[in-house]
């Protein structure tokens, strides 16, 4: 039995999944009343944008994708984090 | 500072991270390895020089059995949530839970179980009281959280880091 | 796409995997919308951040393992590392938000410094 074609449907339904849920993300970071929503929806839109991009990786079946995730993953946390520390104290680095 | 015999979990940790990033066993990986994982250690151990002891590694795969069950299950609890927004709104919430647990790698395994688990999030603690204010999307009855919270997380917690 | 052909006992599991992954995530992300205050919306993405990324990694794991007729682990990296940051993220927004709602009401109060 080839499954193939089956994996194949599986990562574009996936992969459509991913795309959908970056675009509730945009519509709430533009809509998004207050500034914690905001990043809030920046952050599952860069969480969404990683694992679409590891659904590309499966289905090209190239491994240079998974540094992209991987370098995707390591800045979106500073970032979110980053943002996240502003609100909570007005500045970033704390003396 | 004083070595008192204990692994350097946080070099072999690092040396590992190496290596898989890399996909070899070679000995070029490991010795660059070594460069990395040794003056990073180092430098981290003067930032933050209180080591965490685990104890007894059963329990903590045993406890980590069950949190993984709990993520599971409060996943398709949430899901429920939002699919249903259409008829009602659920009932968010503060909830104030008296801890004993003191150490603080244990109080950050904690919260790092509370807020990974969807439907919960970790939104306080005081150190004097020690009084932990939790979150609850959907806030019925206040005890089972409470019971939940003590008995599931924190008593496995308590013994495997105290 | 071109996705090599694999044995049926590891495309099986990841198709299911990566079915349930996405279906996770986006009901993650459409919590974003669909929830009414900010205090509810920041639960909906934990969905997608643990079992969501963990489904697709997972899948991500069988997929280049069966690509490369051997076994490939170094997604679990971007398992253990989302799974510790995810939450810190959360926990920091919970703060800033809890906080700027209590300087808001009172915006007179001592503890707004």
């Amino acid at each position: 039995m080839n499954v193939t074609p089956l994996l194949n449907w599986a990562v574009h339904f996936a992969l459509a999944c991913f795309a959908t849920g970056m675009l509730c993300a945009a519509i709430r970071l533009l809509r998004g009343p207050s500034a914690q929503d905001r990043i809030l929806a920046l952050d599952t839109l860069y969480i969404n944008g990683m694992l679409s991009i590891l659904m590309l990786g499966i289905g090209i079946g190239s491994a240079i994708y998974f540094d992209i995730a991987l370098l995707i993953a390591l800045f979106g946390f500073a970032g979110s984090t980053a943002m996240a520390k502003f609100l909570l104290r007005g500045e970033v680095i704390e003396p | 500072m004083i070595r008192t015999g204990k692994p350097p979990l946080l070099e072999i940790l690092l040396l590992i991270m190496w290596l898989v990033v890399n996909q070899s066993l070679e000995l070029h990986h490991w010795l660059l390895g070594l460069l990395f994982a040794l003056p990073i250690g180092r430098l981290v151990r003067t930032l933050r020089p209180r080591t965490a002891r685990v104890r007894r590694l059963n329990l903590a795969l045993i406890l980590c059995w069950h949190v993984f069950c709990d993520v599971v299950r409060s996943n398709f609890a949430v899901g429920r949530i939002i699919l249903g927004t259409v008829r009602q709104q659920p009932k968010v919430g503060f909830l104030d839970i008296p801890l004993e647990i003191r150490d603080p790698h244990g109080l950050a395994a904690l919260s790092i179980i509370i807020t990974a688990t969807p439907g919960t999030v970790f939104a306080g603690h005081d150190p004097d009281s020690n009084v932990l204010t939790l979150h609850v999307l959907d806030l019925q009855d206040e005890a089972t959280w409470l019971h939940t919270i003590k008995h599931r997380y924190e008593r496995p917690l308590m013994e495997i880091f105290e | 796409m071109n996705i090599v052909p694999m044995s049926p006992w590891l495309a099986l599991p990841a198709a299911i995997l990566l079915i349930a992954g996405g279906l996770l995530a986006l009901i993650g992300s459409l919590g974003l919308l669909r929830l009414n205050s900010f205090y509810a919306r920041i639960h909906a993405p934990t969905m997608g951040n643990t079992l969501g990324a963990g489904c697709v990694l997972i899948a991500s794991m069988l997929t280049s393992s069966a690509a490369a007729g051997r076994p490939v682990i170094h997604e679990l990296l971007i398992t253990v590392f989302l799974l510790i940051t995810s939450p810190v993220t959360t926990m920091l927004l919970m703060r800033a938000a809890v906080f700027r709602s209590e300087t808001g009401r009172d915006r007179q109060g001592e503890e707004a410094s």
